[in-house]
């Protein structure tokens, strides 16, 4: 029962996606790096790299490693600040049809509110994804994002000067994914996105030193796979606002997972990396999928397994 | 650009655990000296791509040359690889040696261990500048080793350049004793070597010592640095080094390796 052409378009927040991959943030730069690989337009929507209101060094070297099927980033969320965003990459990325998710970082509060009140004046952002989730910086990041109090107060904050729609982007290191998700639906997000790394060490035996300068750092990759399937079930079946699924997603199956799991969208991280053309692949693979199953709709596959 | 499927052309150990390796695949034809390739694993439990030196292209510009040391698992796998097997690689990356500034110059390579491949190819694009108007004056190469038991791997090909070659080892078991800053150091004391421009590759240690050296006698140095890498095009900012400029990514001071190098004007390099 092969049907041709299926219909991969999702929708979020009230946009229209062609699809339902996009890169998870700081994968994928502004996707002018990988402009050379791959046709922009192809993607459901490029999540930029975290934006800050003013430039960030970022952490020492090493800042990356490998680990079994996977690898640790501690790079401390180096970028040039909104101004230079706003003026260069969003001005690249106008020449692409295709929705940008504007991912947001700060130290504190008013750093965050800063980035969005600048940005969402700008044209050609779809939405904002606010990284309270970040492992590697050591205010901010993370610390809002694994108590659901801070959460819902931050969520509220930035709601409250954002014109666009707000996703939250949570961290897997809590013990609750369900509690917080709520917390975020509560402070009036839009959307939630999960997950983001996991905190983790490697150390060097040899030379019995750390192997990140920064001692801890991120783990992402198919080694978190299933772990990130889970933790998206629970969050979407503890809301009922949109999630967007990633963690070490690596084929079509691997993001159809995280549809069926509840996902609305289904982000590629680390294997950007290994593969400049996953998210093609992906994305190729999963309208092959339709194909083959008879199915119409992309959307009769989300939280289907309820 | 994309990842592309290449085949080992051939194999052939060095030294014990150098490895010279000959890819036939169509980036050879746009490759420049001083860029790098990424070779990825084919274990799936490795997915971040080995960064590599392209270390010669062959006459037809279909083949690239790589050679390396074991090193870990990633590379003991890549050394395992046979004549005919496949391999995926991306490139080329980065930004190369800057070949324009040395027109007129008496030219150094200085090559430390495994930093001496990512100079061949340079040495041989330096030796034809020299018969053709505006290329270098004449170029000298430097190689260092820690011992003999390294088999001065590559010197041969730098003495096939038709290139002045010399050797030093840490331990004096073969060529000059000493390491090649050292050396450099005294062959210019002695008035044997008066380079005006130097590239080098080596070991980070070596190359600040080298910038050093570079200060003092008022000349420029083109180093080609090393950091670990996720991307290799860009993205990731995983394998950035301090710089007294800002960057031309994040408008701070954290130049990435693999895009805005991995060539740097020595001066430029916050050490
Ligand atoms: C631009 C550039 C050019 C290079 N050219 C050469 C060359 O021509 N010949 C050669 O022998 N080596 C070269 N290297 C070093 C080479 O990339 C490493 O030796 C290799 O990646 C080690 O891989 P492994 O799996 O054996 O080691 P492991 O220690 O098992 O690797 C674990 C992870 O760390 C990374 N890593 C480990 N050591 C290094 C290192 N020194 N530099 C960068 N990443 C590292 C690996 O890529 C991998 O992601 C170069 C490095 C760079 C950055
Ligand atoms: C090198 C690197 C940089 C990252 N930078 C950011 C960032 O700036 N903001 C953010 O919210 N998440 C960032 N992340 C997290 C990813 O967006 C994603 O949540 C995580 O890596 C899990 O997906 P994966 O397993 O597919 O990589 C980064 C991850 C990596 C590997
Ligand atoms: S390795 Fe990703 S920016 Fe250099």
């Amino acid at each position: 029962m092969v049907k041709k052409n299926p219909d991969l378009s999702v929708s979020l927040c009230g946009i229209t996606f062609k699809n339902p991959i996009t890169c998870a943030s700081g994968t994928f730069g502004s996707g002018m790096e990988y402009a050379q690989f791959v046709d922009l337009n192809r993607l459901g929507a490029i999540t930029t790299k975290g934006v800050s209101d003013r430039a960030w060094e970022g952490n020492p070297t090493p800042r990356v490693t490998e680990t079994p099927s996977g690898m640790m980033n501690a790079i401390g969320l180096q970028n040039p600040g909104m101004e230079v965003f706003a003026k260069r990459d969003l001005a690249f990325l106008a020449k692409y049809d295709v929705p940008v998710i504007v991912n947001v970082c700060g130290h504190i509060l008013e750093e965050y509110k800063n980035v969005v009140e600048f940005l969402s004046d700008k044209e050609g952002i779809a939405m904002f994804e606010i990284n309270v989730s970040c492992p590697n910086i050591r205010e901010g990041g993370m610390a809002f994002g694994t108590s659901p109090k801070e959460l819902l107060h931050v969520t509220k904050e930035v709601k409250a000067v954002s014109k666009k729609p707000v996703i939250m982007k949570l961290s897997p290191n809590v013990t609750s994914m369900a509690d917080m998700a709520k917390a975020a639906e509560q402070g009036g997000a839009d959307g939630i996105s999960l997950i983001n790394t996991f905190t983790a060490m490697k150390i060097d035996v040899y030379r019995r030193r750390f192997v990140l300068a920064n001692r801890t750092g991120g783990l992402s990759g198919p080694a978190i796979h299933p772990i990130a399937v889970r933790m998206v079930y629970e969050a979407a079946h503890a809301v009922e606002i949109p999630v967007i699924g990633m963690g070490g997603i690596a084929s079509a199956e691997d993001a159809l997972e995280m549809l069926m799991a509840g996902a609305r969208m289904a982000a590629v991280g680390m294997m950007n990396f290994h593969e400049p053309e996953a998210m093609v692949h992906v994305i190729d693979g999963i309208e092959k999928y339709m194909e083959e199953t008879g199915t119409e709709k992309i959307v009769d596959l989300i939280g289907c397994l309820d | 650009m994309m990842k592309e499927k290449a085949r080992i052309h051939s194999r052939r150990e060095l030294a014990e655990g150098i490895v010279s390796m000959w890819l036939k695949c169509s980036l050879a034809d746009h490759a420049e000296p001083g860029q790098f390739v990424l070779v990825y694993p084919k274990d799936s439990s490795r997915l971040l791509g080995r960064p590599f030196c392209i270390c010669e292209v062959n006459p037809e510009g279909d083949e690239i040359r790589i050679v390396f040391r074991i090193s870990g698992k990633g590379t003991e796998e890549i050394a395992a690889l046979e004549y005919r097997d496949i391999v995926e690689v991306e490139g080329p990356l980065g930004k190369g040696y800057p070949l324009e500034c040395a027109a007129g110059k008496q030219v150094l390579l200085m090559g430390g261990g495994i930093g001496a491949p990512s100079l061949l190819f340079l040495a041989q694009r330096l030796k034809k500048s020299i018969v053709s108007y505006g290329g270098a004056k004449n170029v000298s190469a430097l190689l260092g080793y820690r011992n003999s038991a390294l088999k001065r791997f590559l010197a041969d090909d730098f003495l096939n350049v038709g290139i002045q070659t010399m050797i030093a080892t840490d331990d004096g078991s073969d060529g000059i004793k000493g390491n090649v800053v050292e050396v450099a150091k005294r062959l210019h004391s002695q008035r044997v070597l008066l380079p005006q421009l130097i590239y080098a590759c080596g070991p980070m240690p070596m190359l600040k010592a080298v910038g050093e050296f570079a200060a003092e006698l008022k000349i420029p140095a083109y180093i080609s640095l090393e950091e670990h890498m996720a991307c290799g095009v860009g993205a990731c900012l995983g394998c950035v080094v301090p710089t007294k400029e800002r960057d031309g990514h994040s408008n701070v001071h954290n130049a990435r390796i693999c895009t805005e190098g991995p060539v740097f004007e020595a001066s430029e390099v916050l050490w």
